[in-house]
């Protein structure tokens, strides 16, 4: 536990140092951008910025000062080649940098775009972005952890288990137990049980970091359609290449259909095949609907908070006690929610791989 | 219409990244740790079996203790029956034996008693035979002192001869 509170140190400094040399003398440039966001509050565009990916890691803003981390942006141009640089040299989205700036509406809102001819074209883009370095951020504590548990197993043989060890173990034997064994089989579960631990514990650390506001966590990892594609990606091709003969047999020729479902015209088969696109399909967006709106009430109750201040202040206060309340709530469902996903994701994808390879009774 | 849009670049991030932190993850933290988990509990499993091995064994030594000592138990008890029929039966044996020496011992005596009976009855005989012959003799001697005395008794004697 001592370790962690250092990582979160560590993490605390980083985005406080940080944010000075990305933020160093650029008020000039945010005065007109502040008295624009004082002018009027949108709660669309704040919530949307909030979900959305970014070329920074905002932190926080205090008047003028803006503080956030700023991140390698790297593009492919088609007219130059390779490019490397900070986000901060687009101070935040104001200014452009060696023909690439950041949309500001349009089809690439958000995004770099280069000016070619006049036109806005989005160059091949493999940038650092927030969700990016929060995942890798994720991916760093999950290796760090479980490789010091395994560590703990190997030095500890043979002893009870102690401190992450002891937080760990009934998490790895519930979804070894619970979930894969009664799903995939005694004899074949063993083969997902790393990919089913991996995305197990990948989505619910993401979750609980996307809960947390303040480096490294506030990335919405998990609720970015990206990041659950390529989960359900994976589960999908795990999926298929381990369908063994009666998998395929049930797709294209269905036991206990009537014939004329399946000839001339394949109705049967058709929606079985269908099924085998859309059982990853759901999981992509299950994941990523539950996130999302999860971070869009809480962000909607903050935004009541200003929509009120902006009547009149002491509704604002008043509206923030409410909010506050709400929002607690929120989280804590959050908290729930962000462990049901999990084991949901985790249970289904299972259960796919148990489809897959069930031996035909 | 951004947020469900998938990125190419966080596609490739996340494909990248999450393919090597499984095959990290699977080589030296899920097999080791599933390795440890299943060792433990497959000892814990054996340690279980054996201890009620052990105590099936010791009850199997208890029982097998009880049965041998009722063996011995049975063992003396019959041992202890058998010399006390082996001891009755010496006992009646030389019960009987005595018997038959005693029986042997009174009819020898017995028929040592007939022989000397016979012997002293015929020494008896001869005896008073003698003496009767002697008296007689000396009754006759005197009774036929005279003559007429000895007419008169061979008389009576020829008398009962026809008498006869």
């Amino acid at each position: 536990m001592k370790y962690i509170y250092r990582l979160l140190l560590i993490f605390f400094f980083a985005g406080t140092v940080l944010p000075v040399f990305a933020s160093d003398d650029e008020h000039a440039e945010h005065d007109s951008h502040n008295t624009h966001q004082k002018e009027k509050f949108e709660p669309g565009s704040f919530i949307m910025d909030h979900i959305a990916d970014s070329y920074d890691w905002h932190i926080f803003t205090v008047g003028d000062f803006h503080a956030t981390v700023p991140l390698p942006v790297i593009v492919h141009s088609q007219n130059s080649g390779f490019h490397i640089f900070m986000s901060s040299n687009f101070h935040h989205g104001h200014s452009a940098y060696k023909g690439f700036s950041i949309a500001k509406e349009g089809k690439y809102k958000g995004k770099v775009v280069e000016m070619v001819k006049g036109h806005e074209v989005r160059p091949f883009d493999i940038s650092m972005t927030k969700n990016v370095v929060a995942m890798l951020v994720s991916m760093f504590i999950l290796l760090w952890v479980f490789i010091s548990v395994a560590k703990a197993y190997t030095t500890r043989q043979g002893k009870a288990p102690k401190g992450m060890q002891s937080l760990v173990e009934p998490i790895i034997i519930f979804v070894r137990d619970e979930v894969a064994k009664p799903a995939i089989g005694e004899k074949k579960y063993e083969k997902y049980m790393p990919y089913l631990l991996t995305i197990f514990f990948f989505i619910w650390l993401n979750n609980l970091m996307g809960m947390v506001p303040f480096l490294p966590g506030g990335a919405n990892v998990t609720g970015n359609i990206t990041i659950t594609m390529v989960l359900a990606l994976f589960t999908f091709v795990i999926t298929t290449i381990n369908g063994n003969k009666a998998y395929w047999k049930d797709i294209f020729n269905t036991p206990g259909v009537p014939w004329w479902l399946k000839f001339p015209i394949p109705l049967m088969p058709l929606v079985e095949v269908m099924g085998v696109f859309t059982k990853p399909f759901v999981l992509m967006v299950r994941l990523f609907a539950n996130i999302t709106a999860g971070h869009m009430i809480v962000l909607a109750f903050v935004s009541l908070i200003f929509i009120f201040g902006q009547m009149s202040p002491g509704l604002g206060y008043g509206t923030s006690v409410v909010s506050v309340l709400f929002i607690v709530f929120m989280d804590m469902l959050e908290l729930l929610v962000a462990l049901i996903q999990a084991y949901v994701f985790t249970l289904l994808s299972a259960l796919y791989f148990g489809m897959a390879t069930e031996e035909h009774h | 219409m951004g947020l469900v849009t998938p990125e190419l670049g966080t596609f490739i991030w996340m494909l990248l990244s999450f393919g090597i932190v499984l095959l990290i993850l699977a080589k030296y933290a899920w097999k080791p740790i599933l390795n440890a988990l299943k060792e433990r509990e497959e000892s814990i499993e054996d340690a279980l079996s054996s201890a009620e091995h052990a105590k099936e064994e010791m009850a199997e030594l208890q029982a097998d203790n009880e049965r041998i000592l009722q063996e011995a138990r049975k063992e003396r008890e019959a041992m202890l029956k058998e010399a006390k029929e082996m001891g009755s039966k010496l006992v009646s044996e030389a019960k009987q034996k005595a018997t038959l020496e005693a029986d042997k011992v009174i009819e020898s005596a017995r028929l040592n008693i007939e022989s000397e009976k016979l012997a002293a009855l015929s020494e008896i005989k001869v005896q008073v035979a003698n003496l009767s012959v002697e008296i007689a003799e000396k009754i006759l001697r005197q009774q036929f002192a005279d003559d007429q005395q000895q007419k008169n008794y061979f008389k009576k004697l020829m008398d009962e001869v026809k008498l006869n």
